[in-house]
């Protein structure tokens, strides 16, 4: 093909590639998952070795499910939808495979040293100055392929995906350089540049915003493609977005102190964290309604369509998480749920049920498009879709139920001014729920080994397809 | 004025600067919606101009009202909650509610409470809380929380840890010793002896350590593990090598061992050394909690005795 043709055409090859790779960590991060789970139910499962024990494997697992699969799932997809949404090929297919090939390296230099024992000890940010510099170099790389493609654009006006997209990559560049300035003591060791409570608060601004543009800036702009894609029907309302859009990239980057409270941190940040964390509900519930309501009028499709049935129950737990977070943020409720499993059966409604269920029906409208194929099989996707929302339900409420009964314990204390449990009374407590939730999590993970089943059948002896663009409906 | 000192982490300029940022922030979030909600206020499914990828198309309904009123409840929400509590920089709140005042209201409130029962507790003896079933039972509780996570909650302590069943104390056993163990902590330090007589000499002095409890293994170190402990031990472990409670020096008769028994664990006791640490409760608890836990656990050395009288 000459170079003016293939100019003709998308690149689906590095789409192609991220999404195969998407699936392909989500399995390997959602076993890391159930294989923790596991050793918190049955601690034998720790095997008194270094590399294999929950301290270590807790970063490889959410490193793997944030980074690789949901890193994947948003490079997949944001390169599928700046191209088709501009009307132009990818603005350099060398720096394209790049950014692929060295995000594959950033996630198995993750996967061989986290079990090591080598790293920052920053919550999600764990990785060694090394590959800091690494991640950094691809994601400049990634930032100028994204807004290469943008700049080329066929149709003036940038399509609300991109501006998500957009934020997300620029947010998350700033957030990883910031958090990870650090002096390097060897070639493997390093320490932050910021001292006590400042480091703290450096860290929960990059935490709480890898959640809010990493999580949820990036999965807005899947879901502001493939839900009006899959429903066949515009997107809702134009103003609410440019609306909750602004005010969701402003208000986020406020919100972190409030994993901080009743720290040493000083009041008055603690309560600006609680009150943008508070005004935040609204914006987070913009993208919400937008997903919801653009399905007015084809609600009966969630009937026959299970991938309709995964994007749209996927923004029902978007917004059941953001309405979560903003009320644990209010400092009365934090004082109860603070370091309990609460906090970890909130994240799993926004990653298990949000970023993983639109992933996944993103990943089942895309993948037999970029093959030229039709899905395998429908009644498996149905399968998959029973099995991801019985594991979040049976995840979920036992993190809730054990989580307040936790912190409930926690605080109980006797008329004489002793507590009334011990901590390893609570931690006996917690026993039968962590074996749920391990269940939970086995039933996720088997849901997408389905996945992988019906997709391998749908591509199998497929050849890669070329998509000619077509010309744009309008050009304003 | 008090409050003021804890903000002194920034200066005046600091103060404003944090002030201003947070309410034009606020007063963006609230600009965002007021000036995007021109137009229809009805819902009227008109599509725009634009279509993307053949067929992505925007609709251009109004804000939803339920949505706007959440909105701005939160903004007036965020608004009032900063006038009455710290949050605009330097600015104190209406309620003048902190932190740290919060805590020490608590902890004030909450030894108002058991105050008169520890009144009661205080006037007994150590023998009479050691039998009273409600001062063992807070005791216990006590023990549970505090004491537990190191030697055990029915404190039979660990490796490294001690057992406070048998009839081995390392600092005294009186009820003395064992309120000023708990309430100052202690620190036991074995040093290495790796650098000072090397691995074969440590070996040595494993073999007869050994055979001041029980059969050795090597009878043929004894006399070279005898000449060395003369020469290095003796300082803290005494002749008899019986030890001494005033620098915490275990006996080495009695074959108990806080780290182990065997050869090896002996060895690497003499080669690297060990460091005991038991943290002091001063800061930790009332006196008069040390007290009711102090008699709890000298119970444990009399129930201890009685036993092994028995025996």
């Amino acid at each position: 093909m000459t170079t003016e043709n293939l100019q003709n055409t998308y690149n689906y090859d590095v789409v192609r590639k991220f999404a195969i790779m998407t699936i392909v960590w989500g399995i390997v991060g959602m076993l890391v998952g159930v294989i923790i789970a596991a050793q918190l139910a049955w601690p034998m499962l720790n095997f008194d070795t270094p590399w294999f024990t929950f301290g270590r494997l807790r970063p490889l697992h959410t490193n793997a499910v944030v980074f690789a699969f949901g890193g994947s799932a948003l490079m997949a997809t944001s390169l599928f939808v700046v191209q088709r949404t501009c009307h132009v090929r990818i603005f350099s297919d060398k720096l394209a495979n790049f950014v692929f090939w060295g995000w594959q390296t950033v996630i198995v230099l993750a996967a061989i040293t986290l079990p090591l024992g080598i790293t920052s000890t920053k919550e999600y940010a764990e990785l060694e100055w090394p590959i800091d510099i690494l991640i950094t170099v691809v994601w400049v790389s990634y930032a100028i392929v994204f807004f290469g493609t943008i700049v080329k654009r066929k149709i003036k006006h940038i399509y609300v995906a991109n501006w998500f997209f957009g934020a997300f990559i620029i947010a998350v560049a700033i957030l990883h350089i910031f958090n990870n300035l650090e002096y390097p003591i060897s070639f493997t060791k390093s320490y932050s540049i910021y001292a006590g409570v400042q480091d703290a608060m450096i860290q929960w601004w990059y935490g709480h915003n890898a959640v809010g543009f990493f999580l949820t800036a990036g999965f807005l702009g899947i879901m502001y493609y493939f839900i009006p894609k899959q429903a066949e029907k515009p997107v809702y309302s134009y103003r609410l977005s440019v609306v909750h859009f602004w005010a969701l990239s402003f208000t986020y980057i406020w919100a972190g102190p409030h994993h901080l409270h009743y720290t040493a941190l000083p009041d008055w940040a603690q309560s600006v964290g609680m009150v943008f964390s508070l005004i935040l509900l609204a914006p987070s519930w913009g993208g919400m309604i937008n997903g919801m309501m653009t399905l007015s009028g084809a609600w009966h499709k969630l009937r026959t369509d299970p991938i309709l049935k995964f994007l749209v129950v996927s923004v029902s737990f978007y917004g059941m998480s953001t309405f979560e977070g903003p009320m644990m943020a209010i400092k009365t409720v934090n004082a109860l749920s603070h370091y309990t499993d609460w906090t970890i059966g909130h994240v799993h409604s926004g990653a298990l049920g949000w970023v993983g269920m639109i992933s996944i029906g993103a990943m089942y409208y895309m993948i037999p498009r970029l093959f030229g194929r039709e899905i395998f099989s429908v009644r498996l996707i149905e399968w998959h879709f029973w099995m991801a929302t019985l594991g979040i339900v049976l995840y979920i409420t036992a993190m809730w139920v054990s989580g307040i009964t936790q912190g409930l314990m926690w605080r109980a204390v006797h008329e004489d001014g002793t507590l009334v449990y011990s901590f390893v009374e609570t931690v006996q407590a917690m026993h039968p729920y962590y074996i749920i939730r391990f269940l939970g999590g086995l039933v996720y993970l088997a849901g997408m080994i389905v996945m992988a089943y019906n997709l391998i059948r749908t591509v199998a002896g497929a050849k890669p397809i070329v998509s000619a663009i077509p010309q744009p409906a309008s050009s304003t | 004025m008090d409050n003021l000192v804890q903000m002194n982490d920034f200066s005046n300029g600091w103060s404003w600067f944090i002030a201003i940022v947070v309410i034009l922030g606020i007063i963006y979030c609230a600009a965002l919606v007021w000036f995007n909600n021109s137009g229809s206020k009805e819902a009227k499914n008109e599509v725009m101009d634009t279509v993307w990828d053949e067929d992505l198309a925007e609709y251009n309904n109004p804000l939803p009202r339920w949505w706007l009123k959440m909105y701005y409840f939160f903004i007036v929400f965020g608004l009032i909650y900063l006038i009455l509590y710290p949050g605009l920089g330097a600015y104190q709140g209406l309620l003048g509610w902190t932190q740290r005042g919060a805590y020490e209201q608590e902890l004030a409130q909450a030894k108002e409470k058991v105050a008169p029962l520890y009144e009661e507790y205080g006037k007994l003896s150590v023998e009479e809380l050691m039998d009273n079933p409600y001062a063992r039972k807070t005791a216990s509780r006590i023990f549970s929380t505090n004491c537990a996570i190191c030697h055990g909650s029915a404190g039979k302590g660990a490796k490294g840890f001690p057992d406070l069943r048998d009839q081995d104390w390392l600092y005294g056993s009186s009820y003395e010793h064992i309120e000023e163990t708990i309430t100052k902590g202690r620190n036991g330090m074995m040093p290495a002896w790796i650098d000072i007589i090397g691995s074969d000499g440590s070996k040595d002095v494993t073999a007869y350590v050994i055979s001041l409890s029980r059969e050795s293994n090597h009878p043929d170190l004894l006399s070279k593990g005898k000449q060395i402990y003369e020469a290095s031990c003796i300082a803290c472990h005494g002749a008899d090598a019986k030890g001494g409670q005033a620098m915490g020096a275990p006996n080495l008769t009695d074959n108990i061992w806080l780290y182990g028994g065997s050869e090896e664990d002996v060895l690497e006791t003499i080669l690297y050394g060990r460091h005991g640490h038991m943290p002091a409760q001063k800061d930790v608890m009332d006196k008069e909690q040390i007290r009711l836990l102090a008699a709890y656990v000298y119970r444990f050395v009399k129930e201890a005795e009685a036993a092994a009288s028995s025996e």
